[in-house]
Formats: structure tokens, sequence, C-alpha cells
């Protein structure tokens, strides 16, 4: 078995609220470790709308998606948090009052005295395209992920899609593939330009076939997908033979592990009192747009106030026997050290 | 105020009357016009706001910007018409719009 790594507070979820709750935590002398999904930290601000503007951080008359989540790494940077990224935590077990035992679909183990949940609208999963009776073929014939190349060597493969994961996997699997078609609705591409011309390469010297339309249709049996019906965009179709299908529609927000951990929920969001943003599970707190209470509303500086306050018990967990005084960052000397600007 | 009609996949026509300024999105959603999800609240970040302009339109809303463009790689059944609705914004000029609304969002 793997040495678990220890440490103070375990935080699920790399978005906004969860790096400040590092910033909050961090001034209390609490250490922290973050857990996401992504392979970066950010959250929806990071993944959703990077370059789109934000007008409501307080103090912050304009940023972007992006630039926020850049000023919040610097702000946490003094406290020295440590990222476990790509990784999903699939597991909560209590072993201590509080005390538990987190599991990541990694392996990696980890025990901390606290939880903070900051999971937003959960973890972020492939998109299913909106094609009539898809479902039948996931994972059997349909996938949105390649863990083993080697399950498509010598089958007819149809890749749908124009960002970079389509294009990639093009690349990656057109040697190994019997046969290979992408199928993408437009000649623009969201992908390396690099990559394009490559794939473009490949389509000339008929290596593999590039069309231009959108599956309408999946045709098959038990799970076993044998053609797509693809239009083109001059409204004619053409069926194409194909055994197993990759569709890259890009990510979106999926509850996820979140509801087997036992807490407390209303309407996929975990419920919470408004004192301490603690669940139903003593010691495991969750902030952000994953909880819900009276008068909640996702927003960003709602989740900023949630981490503020959250913070204050979980000291009283991590630390029984030291007493809180109330400091401010602009005058308490001892803030400042630990802000690293004295 | 300039009219804006909707038409669902199943031919029935909802009309509104829109304030210069807001988006053709915005006003499907005020006013519970289904077949608009809108689930990124107009931020061009999901694709769930998808109408197809009537022809006779087009040239009056425009093209879609590259971004339009590639939010649009994730719509169901897009066509040369189609817009993401959060993207067009009403003006004088589109009184009397026509869009359609698709069989599903993505
Ligand atoms: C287009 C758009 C525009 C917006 N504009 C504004 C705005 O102007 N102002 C504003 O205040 N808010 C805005 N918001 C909302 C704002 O982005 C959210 O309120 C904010 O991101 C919530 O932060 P969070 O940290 O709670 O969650 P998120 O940002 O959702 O981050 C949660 C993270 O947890 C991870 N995660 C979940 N479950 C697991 C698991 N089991 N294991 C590992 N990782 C997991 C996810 O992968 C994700 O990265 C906007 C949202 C969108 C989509
Ligand atoms: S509302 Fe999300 S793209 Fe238009």
């Amino acid at each position: 078995m793997t040495e678990p790594i220890k440490t103070d507070i375990l935080i699920i979820g790399a978005g906004p609220i969860g790096l400040f709750a590092v910033f909050e935590l961090g001034l209390l002398d609490m250490k922290t470790h973050l857990i996401d999904i992504l392979d970066k930290p950010g959250g929806q601000c990071a993944e959703l709308y990077p370059d789109k503007p934000i007008y409501d951080i307080p103090g912050v008359p304009k940023c972007t998606g992006a630039s926020l989540v850049d000023s919040l790494m610097a702000q946490i940077k003094p406290f020295g948090p440590v990222f476990h990224l790509t990784e999903m935590v699939q597991s909560i077990e209590r072993i201590g009052e509080p005390a538990f035992r987190i599991t990541t679909d990694a392996g990696k183990i980890f025990e901390t005295k606290v939880v903070v949940i900051a999971a937003g609208g959960g973890s972020f999963q492939p998109k299913r395209p909106p094609i009539p009776g898809i479902e039948a073929y996931e994972d059997k014939s349909v996938h949105y992920a390649v863990r083993k190349m080697d399950v498509f060597k010598g089958k007819r493969i149809l890749i749908v899609g124009g960002g970079d994961s389509a294009l990639d996997w093009t690349l990656n699997l057109a040697p190994l593939a019997s046969h290979l078609t992408l199928v993408h609705r437009r000649q623009e591409f969201r992908a390396a330009p690099d990559s394009v011309n490559k794939m473009l390469a490949l389509a000339k010297d008929g290596k593999i076939d590039f069309v231009l339309g959108q599956v309408s249709a999946v045709e098959g049996e038990g799970g076993q997908l044998k053609t797509a019906i693809v239009k083109r965009n001059d409204g004619s179709s053409v069926a194409i033979a194909c055994e197993a299908m990759l569709p890259f529609f890009g990510l979106t927000m999926k509850l996820g592990p979140v509801a087997n951990w036992g807490l407390k929920l209303d309407n996929d969001l975990i419920v919470v009192d408004t004192e301490k943003f603690e669940t139903s599970a003593p010691g495991i707190f969750a902030i952000g747009d994953i909880n819900t209470y009276p008068g909640k509303l996702k927003l960003i500086l709602c989740g900023f106030h949630e981490a503020a306050l959250m913070a204050q018990k979980a000291h009283r967990y991590v630390f029984p026997d030291k007493k809180l005084t109330f400091q401010y960052t602009t005058s308490s000397t001892s803030l400042q050290k630990k802000l690293g600007v004295t | 105020m300039p009219k804006i009609t909707y038409i669902d996949s199943a031919g029935t026509a909802r009309s509104v009357n829109a304030e210069v300024g807001s988006t053709v999105m915005e006003n499907a959603i005020k006013n519970g016009i289904p077949g608009i999800e809108a689930e990124c609240g107009g931020a061009c970040a999901c694709a769930t706001c998808h109408v197809y302009v009537d022809e006779a339109w087009r040239e009056k809303t425009g093209e879609p910007s590259p971004m339009e463009e590639d939010m649009l790689d994730f719509g169901y059944d897009v066509r040369a018409n189609s817009r993401l609705s959060c993207q067009i914004k009403v003006t004088e000029d589109l009184d009397g719009l026509v869009v359609r609304t698709p069989e599903r969002q993505a």
C-alpha cells in the first residue's frame, strides 16, 4: 500500500473558492493540499471562460477568468499549497473525530484532519454529443477518452470533433487503425496548426478520411457500433462503417463521486449551515458553488466569504488547544510574517 | 420595442417585445420560451442557446464571430444559418426577427 500523505486540510477542487480557502486557512497556520481532476487550477474560470471578463469581484473593477486565477495563485503562494492535478477524489472515510482518509482514482491516499469540499458544479467530464441513442454504445464502442491504444488496433475508427483531443488522437491512432475517419463540421479547427497540417497531409495521402459534416445518428446492436450516419454540410448524408467512435465535444460538469459521500444533499448540492459552512458530517465543510443554504448565490464573492468563516471553525478542529484572536493583515505583524511581507 | 418571433421544432411560434441592447437569448429566457437553455448565462461558453436565423434575416444579424464558430462546434445539427442567440444583440433594425430553435440543445 502507498504511504498516506498527511495534511491539516484537504481541499477537493482547485476552483477560485478552493484557492482562496488556502489563503484564509494559511493565515491561521493550517497546511493545505488540493486535488482537482483538471490539469490546471482555476475550475470554471480556467476551463470555461479564461478570456471573458468578470466585473463583480469586490475592489477589482475588471479582470478575466484567467487573470483572477493568476492573482489568486500569487496571493496564496506564501502558504505553499500542494496541488495534485488530473486526479479525482473517489472516497472519504472517517478515521477519527475528526480525521479522514481520502482516496483518489490515481491510487493516492491522504490522511487529513479536515476536509473542505470546493467541488463547484462537480468534476469536469467529457460531454456527451447530442446524438440520439448514443448512450447504449458508451464504454462498449463509443469512448470519450483513450486509456489503452491497443483496444483500437485493427479497428475501423471514427473520430468526431475539431479540437486538440480530436486531432491528437487522429494522429496517434491512424497508424494502428484498419481505417480511420475524422468528422468535423467545418474547415477551421480549434487545435494546434501543426496537428491540423499533419492531419491534412494524412488525408491527402489517403491514409485517413476527413469528412466535413456532423454525425446525426448511430446504428448497431448490443452496444456494438456498426454505422454512423454523417450529415454533410450540403445536406446529403453518408453512412460510415465503424467499430469504434471517439467523440470529443469538450467538457461539462457532473456531480460525480460527491453524491456518494453520505452527506445531506438538496438538489445535488451539499447542505451547509451559514455560520461555519459545515456539512451534515462534522469536520467536512463545503464552500463555493457546491453548497446550498437559504439565500445562496453562486457567485465568486459569496464563496470567498464562506471560505473565511469556514477557516475559523476548521482551526478549532486542527488546533483544539489554541485560541484564535481576530487580526487584520494591515496591522498584524504576525500575519504579515506569514505572508512574507515584513 | 422590436418584436422577435421564436419558432420551435414542432412549428409553434411565440413572439415577444425585446429591449434594444438586450440579446435574443435573454429575451427567450425572460419570457420562458422553450427550446433555449443558455446554461452559461450568455458568455458564449456552452452552445445551449443555439438558433437558426430565418433566411430573410441573415444579412441583418450578421455572421458568427470566430469565438462563436468555435462554440458552435458543440451544437446539434448546426447549419449555415446557425447562431448562438446570446451573441445576437437586439437593434431597431431587427424588428420582426424570426429565429427557429433546434430539436435539441447540446
Ligand atoms: C461563463 C461563466 C461566467 C461566470 N461569470 C461570473 C461572474 O462574472 N461573477 C461571478 O461571481 N461568478 C461568475 N461565474 C460563476 C463562477 O465561475 C463560479 O461561481 C465559481 O467558479 C465557483 O467556484 P468554485 O471554486 O466553487 O467551483 P468551480 O470553479 O466549479 O471549481 C470546482 C473544481 O472542483 C473540481 N472537482 C469537483 N469534484 C471533484 C472530485 N471529486 N475530485 C477532484 N476534483 C473535483 C472540478 O474539476 C473543478 O475544477 C461564471 C460562470 C460561468 C460558467
Ligand atoms: S448562453 Fe451559453 S453560449 Fe449562449
